[in-house]
């Protein structure tokens, strides 16, 4: 018990709070200005959901740890407020808006962890007319595995990009068969192969892969790019001969059929796909403009909303400013086909996302109350020396 | 006269105020504008008079509000809506105004022209070399600002503004029109036979009106696909969405009985013009603007306020006032104490009205909240500090606020002014942005945070160049110095943490998405983080006096980072537009502040006012007489 205190008197120091501001400052600083080269969602990665940020070296063969992580510099920050606040506040009047604001900032930090933990974001594409019950992941890419042998329903067996990455055997209860990782691109270009040939070589001997090349490009930086994943894929029939290599990738829009140990397959590495146990049909899209202009005014989605489970089934209008939240889902509008023939809608599942509402609301009291107290004896102090 | 002495002042300048609020008057013989200038008129969505239309777009073409020319041998300043007058009705006068603004010393060797700095073109003048400039601009479009070479940059924008002065040139009619009232009804007239015809016997019209009309329609087309402006009103009860250009409403007439009055009068505007009928121009323009006025008294109304503000130019008439209210303030720390601190603080409040009434004119016309834009950020960054320096003023009244309001009041309204050259400064919001609710809170809230801050760096300079160049920062101005600094701190932490708040939550409530990481989140995270870092280590002790000076002038430069150069790193969802010509400026102005810094270091011997206690006491003149006083 008396370490205990010791621990928390030691980790409430001031000095520890300036510390933790100061890194923090000049880690947003560099992160906001890695940004130019980086792009926004590596720096993220890299700066600020993470315990520490790596400095590679330029020839690339090694990385030292240069700075504290926007993860550690918060979970310092958070110890400190959580122990300072244990010892070193007494509970009173004078102090209740210190105490307000940092009871605040720690919901405010531990809602920030739970959503970079737990959130998940993705998209829904829908074309007017379409029906859809699942979103897809705009990062996160899987490779689905279909098995079209019953007629009734098709079984999919999906498997993680990221595991795709580790290389090696890929073996599933699932599959009459073994998948072996021949090459992997975290993001790639695929260029047709023409009649003469040439020097390219073709990516798989089998499906479309034989008349496409793949070669490894950079990560994507820009807002609008995104990284291209492939991989070749050898299919092995339990007990049998190899059928050759599969080229997967995400810009290939159509999978793959495979006939493997007598039926039907396909294969395709497609944006990581959520489902719901309710689904969202496409009624209406449009797009205003301001007269004159091409400068948009509003888009919005009237959609049908079927969720039979809940026997909950009504129209819904989704428009900038104005999403709709339904099982712990919210869709927003996000962006339109180019030919405004359908919407984009951005989904987000975040345990945490009520933490800021619930922080901004304590904290602002606690600012306006330390503040009004302040000013308040200062006005007297004023009045008192300024009376003869 | 003691007593009257500030009143006085005031009196005089706001005279001098009042003399510049009237409407220009036209010369004798030549056309006068006034009826012409309200005209109202659709642009980038927004309805406004043709004085702003032509105040904007001679803005973008040649960077100045209105034109400088010769004639006869004597140089005159052309109202901008006299020239766009004649960029409508009389292209071919138009053509040699020297409008164009080249500055780039590559472009103007392209164009075969000296290369003596600056200089403005004529159309005339450009008219060979189009081909050229339309190609290297195509190029340079091609790129991302952040990427383009000087000279593909004026390429760009001399090719957009050649583009814009084109589209001018086709609102009302095509180039070459003469007599545009005749040649409307002739076209309405062959409309009305052809319909006729049809209805009667299924047969065509003879060849020489098919003609006519066919070579009509092109013509309108054309018109309706190039016009900058949608001219043409619709009838009473017709919204923002059913204006035309009359390239469009000529193409929906049926007969001379349904050309819309709007057309009609247009081409009697132009043909008395062309004809140089002053008389009949300013019968033709008074009547169509009271017609719109019964007709749209909603749009009227807005359009003709919008004219008066433009004549008022409130903005330059407080920037001047601010000036004037920093030299008092700072002279009445040498002489008079009393009076020019008194006549300082009238002016400064002056000086607030009207920059108040600038900003709330700008929402009236906009149905906005204060801040839209960089632009409006600038003006309410300004009227934010200076409303603090007020009360700073009313509290502590030794002349500080009003001087810091001063400053401050006067940089921002030099930085909105220089904003602004990029054209309309009232444009329509992106569906993103377009929640009021959220401009009024998160924006106005953040925007006053930067107000503090800059606020507060601007009392670190005073005290830093009092304490250092002059004796006059006694003991008693340096303890109210800090008590403002800290006070003010206070309130920009309160500000720019709501604000920011503010900002996630309307993230989360339109994208999903409570922080993202994006420059300008970012930007205000950095301000944040930097004055809870100050406060911190004052409580701690860690700063004193001095130290909280030097870490409010810091914040300065971080606010101005925050501010423009997240903008300028051409990532994230708020950047709007690269602005390369502020670059140099926001580095220089970063550096100046850590310079404040560095000579703040400097050991006490070296400050005039802490050389010793008892000199420090003699020369303390200035200060003692104004804080004890009053």
């Amino acid at each position: 018990m008396k370490l205990l205190m010791r621990f928390l008197r030691a980790s409430a120091s001031l000095k520890l709070t300036i510390f933790c501001l100061s890194a923090a400052l000049v880690l947003v600083f560099a992160g906001t200005l890695a940004q130019v080269k980086m792009g926004l969602y590596l720096v993220q990665e890299a700066y600020f959901q993470s315990w520490i940020v790596w400095w590679t070296a330029p020839s690339g063969n090694f990385s030292i740890p240069a700075f504290p992580g926007g993860h550690l510099i918060g979970a310092l920050l958070l110890i400190n407020l959580i122990a300072s606040l244990i010892t070193r506040h007494i509970w009173s009047w004078k102090k209740l808006g210190i105490q307000l604001i940092h009871v605040g900032i720690i919901i405010m930090l531990a809602g920030g962890l739970a959503t970079d933990l737990f959130s998940v974001h993705s998209f829904m594409r829908i074309k007017e007319g379409e029906t859809k019950n699942y979103s897809e992941d705009s990062v996160r890419m899987e490779l689905a595995l279909i098995d079209h042998s019953d007629p009734e329903a098709e079984q999919v067996t999906a498997i993680a990009g990221e595991r795709l990455a580790d290389g090696g055997t890929i073996k599933h209860e699932a599959l009459p068969f073994r998948i072996e990782i021949r090459g992997f691109y975290r993001n790639s270009g695929l260029q047709m192969i023409s009649a003469q040939g040439g020097a390219a070589v073709p990516a798989s001997t089998m499906g479309t892969g034989k008349r496409l090349a793949v070669k490894s490009l950079p990560r994507a930086t820009r807002m609008d790019e995104r990284d291209v994943m492939s991989a070749v894929i050898e299919i092995i029939p339990e007990g049998g001969q190899s059928l050759g290599t599969w080229l997967v990738s995400d810009s290939l829009a159509a999978a793959q059929e495979i006939e493997i140990a007598g039926s039907r397959w396909s294969v395709q590495m497609r944006p990581a796909r959520y489902y719901n146990p309710y689904s969202l049909e496409l009624l209406d899209f449009t797009h205003e403009t301001y007269p004159g202009t091409q400068i948009p005014k509003n888009f919005s989605s009237k959609l049908n909303l079927v969720d039979a489970e809940n026997n909950d089934s009504r129209q819904v209008l989704i428009y900038m400013n104005n999403p709709l939240r339904h099982q712990g889902a919210t869709y927003y509008q996000s962006g339109f086909e180019p030919d405004n023939s359908g919407t984009v809608l951005q989904v987000v599942r975040n345990p945490g996302y009520q933490a800021p509402y619930i922080a901004c609301v304590i904290v602002s009291l606690g600012l306006i109350y330390q503040f009004s107290i302040h000013l308040i004896g200062f006005a007297r102090r004023r009045k008192t020396s300024t009376a003869p | 006269m003691k007593r009257f002495g500030p009143y006085l002042v005031l009196l005089v300048f706001l005279l001098w105020l009042a003399s510049s609020w009237r409407a220009p008057r036209a010369k004798p013989g030549d056309f006068d504008l006034a009826s012409f200038d309200r005209i109202p008129v659709l642009v980038g969505g927004r309805i406004k008079p043709l004085d702003t239309v032509a105040r904007n777009s001679l803005l973008i073409l040649s960077g100045k509000q209105s034109l400088r020319l010769e004639q006869d041998g004597k140089k005159i300043k052309m109202p901008a809506s006299r020239w766009l007058a004649d960029v409508l009705f009389n292209p071919e006068v138009a053509d040699t105004y020297p409008v164009f603004d080249i500055a780039n010393p590559e472009m103007l060797g392209m164009l075969g022209l000296p290369d003596s700095g600056r200089r403005k073109c004529s159309y005339q003048e450009l008219k060979p070399h189009i081909a050229k400039i339309d190609e290297e601009g195509k190029l340079a479009g091609e790129l991302q600002a952040t990427q383009r070479t000087p000279f593909q940059s004026a390429a760009f924008n001399l090719r957009n503004s050649l583009f814009l002065y084109q589209r001018l040139k086709s609102s009302v009619h095509q180039e070459g029109t003469k007599d545009f009232a005749k040649e409307i009804k002739t076209y309405a007239d062959a409309v009305a036979a052809g319909v006729e015809k049809l209805r009667e016997s299924n047969e065509a019209l003879d060849k020489d009106r098919l003609m006519l009309l066919r070579g009509a329609v092109a013509r309108y087309q054309a018109q309706s696909e190039f016009a900058y402006m949608l001219m043409i009103a619709p009838p009473a009860g017709g919204g923002e969405g059913d204006w035309l250009s009359t390239g469009d409403a000529l193409m929906r007439v049926k007969s001379v009985a349904t050309v819309p009055p709007s057309v009609y009068a247009f081409a009697e505007m132009g043909d008395a013009f062309r004809a140089g009928d002053t008389a009949k121009f300013l019968l033709v323009t008074r009547e169509y603007a009271d017609w719109l006025n019964t007709e749209h008294p909603e749009w009227a109304s807005r359009t003709t306020f919008e004219l008066r503000f433009n004549h008022i130019e409130p903005f330059y008439g407080s920037m001047v006032l601010y000036v004037a209210v920093f030299l008092l303030a700072c002279f009445s720390w040498l002489v008079m104490p009393q009076g020019l601190r008194k006549t300082a603080f009238l002016l400064l409040l002056l000086a607030f009205a009207i920059h108040t009434f600038g900003m709330f004119a700008r929402m009236y016309i906009q149905g906005r909240p204060p801040v839209t834009n960089l632009y409006s950020s600038a003006i309410f960054v300004g009227w934010g500090a200076v409303l603090l320096g007020i009360v700073l003023e009313r509290m502590f009244k030794d002349g500080i606020g009003s001087a810091a309001s001063g400053v401050v009041g006067f940089t921002t309204l030099v930085i909105a002014h220089h904003l602004g050259s990029s054209g309309d400064t009232l444009e329509m919001m992106q569906a993103v942005l377009d929640s009021n609710f959220w401009l009024a809170t998160h924006v106005v809230v953040i925007t006053l945070g930067y107000s503090a801050m800059f606020l507060a760096g601007m009392l670190g300079i005073v005290y830093l160049l009092l304490g250092l160049f002059t004796p006059l920062l006694t003991r008693d101005t340096a303890k109210a110095l800090t008590r403002m600094v800290y006070g003010i701190t206070c309130f920009a932490l309160l500000f720019n943490f709501v604000g920011t708040v503010l900002g996630g939550i309307w993230a989360d409530q339109s994208w999903g998405r409570f922080w993202g990481w994006d420059p300008k989140e970012n930007g205000a995270l950095l301000i944040v983080l930097w004055s809870a870092l100050v406060l911190h280590a004052r409580w701690g002790g860690y700063i004193r006096e001095r130290g909280l000076m030097a870490m409010s002038i810091v914040g300065n430069a971080i606010t101005a980072f925050s501010w423009f150069g997240v903008n300028m790193l051409g990532v994230g969802l708020h950047s709007y537009g690269f602005m390369d010509k502020a670059f140099p400026w926001l580095v220089g102005f970063v550096i100046s502040q850590f310079l404040f810094v560095a000579l703040s270091r400097l050991p006490a011997r070296f400050w005039r006012s802490f050389r010793g206690a008892q000199q420090r006491d003699l020369n303390a003149v200035g200060f003692q007489s104004a804080t004890t006083q009053s």
